[in-house]
């Protein structure tokens, strides 16, 4: 799963029935650090999440596994809202935990 | 999924038994301002899009969840056709 924040939405109205009633956001994919990086994609939203809201989202089939029974065509799906973030240091500089002993 | 623009279509008459009568349109992402970006994706068509309409496209496994597109082997299709974007 991956960060993100809402910068927009999507309507489209000639589309696969099985999108038929979900709502399309724009999502900034972002850093731990909450920098933007990557481009923009859409996603499909199973928390009601709101306009710059900061969220995390799936990718790849598993996106469609939250609507079950139904399988919409999707391939990103808000699957949380972020109440707050911890880092202990910014992850670019932080050593992985399972290298540490061995250096 | 990507925002994109199509560009172009695919003409093919050797390919999967799957894959026929399924149109195969060549689309460019672009960015919700519409700039082009780098790359373009062959991509099955489940919505009857047309030139220059700018789409959305769902790419990997979740394309076979396309109408239509239940095990064929496809890995990009698109599902829909962009009225309107809103960037807050």
């Amino acid at each position: 799963m991956y960060l993100g924040r809402v910068v927009g939405c999507v309507w489209a109205t000639v589309k696969n029935a099985n999108l038929t009633g979900q709502r399309l956001l724009l999502i900034q994919p972002l850093t731990p650090e909450l920098l933007s990086t990557g481009k923009r994609l859409i996603c499909l939203d199973a928390m009601g999440a709101g306009a710059g809201e900061l969220i995390y989202y799936v990718r790849g089939k598993e996106a469609s596994f939250p609507f079950l029974p139904a399988e919409p065509a999707a391939d990103a799906t808000v699957v949380g809202i972020v109440d707050s973030i911890h880092l202990k240091a910014p992850a670019a500089t932080r050593t992985p935990t399972h290298r540490k002993g061995k250096r | 999924m990507i925002l994109a623009r199509v560009v172009g279509t695919v003409v093919a008459t050797r390919k999967d038994p799957r894959l026929e009568g399924k149109k195969l349109l060549i689309i460019k992402p672009i960015s919700p301002d519409g700039k082009d970006e780098p790359g373009y994706i062959v991509s099955v068509d489940t919505v009857s899009a047309g030139y220059r309409e700018r789409v959305i496209a769902v790419a990997g496994s979740s394309a076979r969840m396309a109408d239509g597109c239940k095990d064929t082997p496809v890995d990009s299709a698109i599902v829909g056709i962009v009225d309107d974007m809103r960037l807050d």
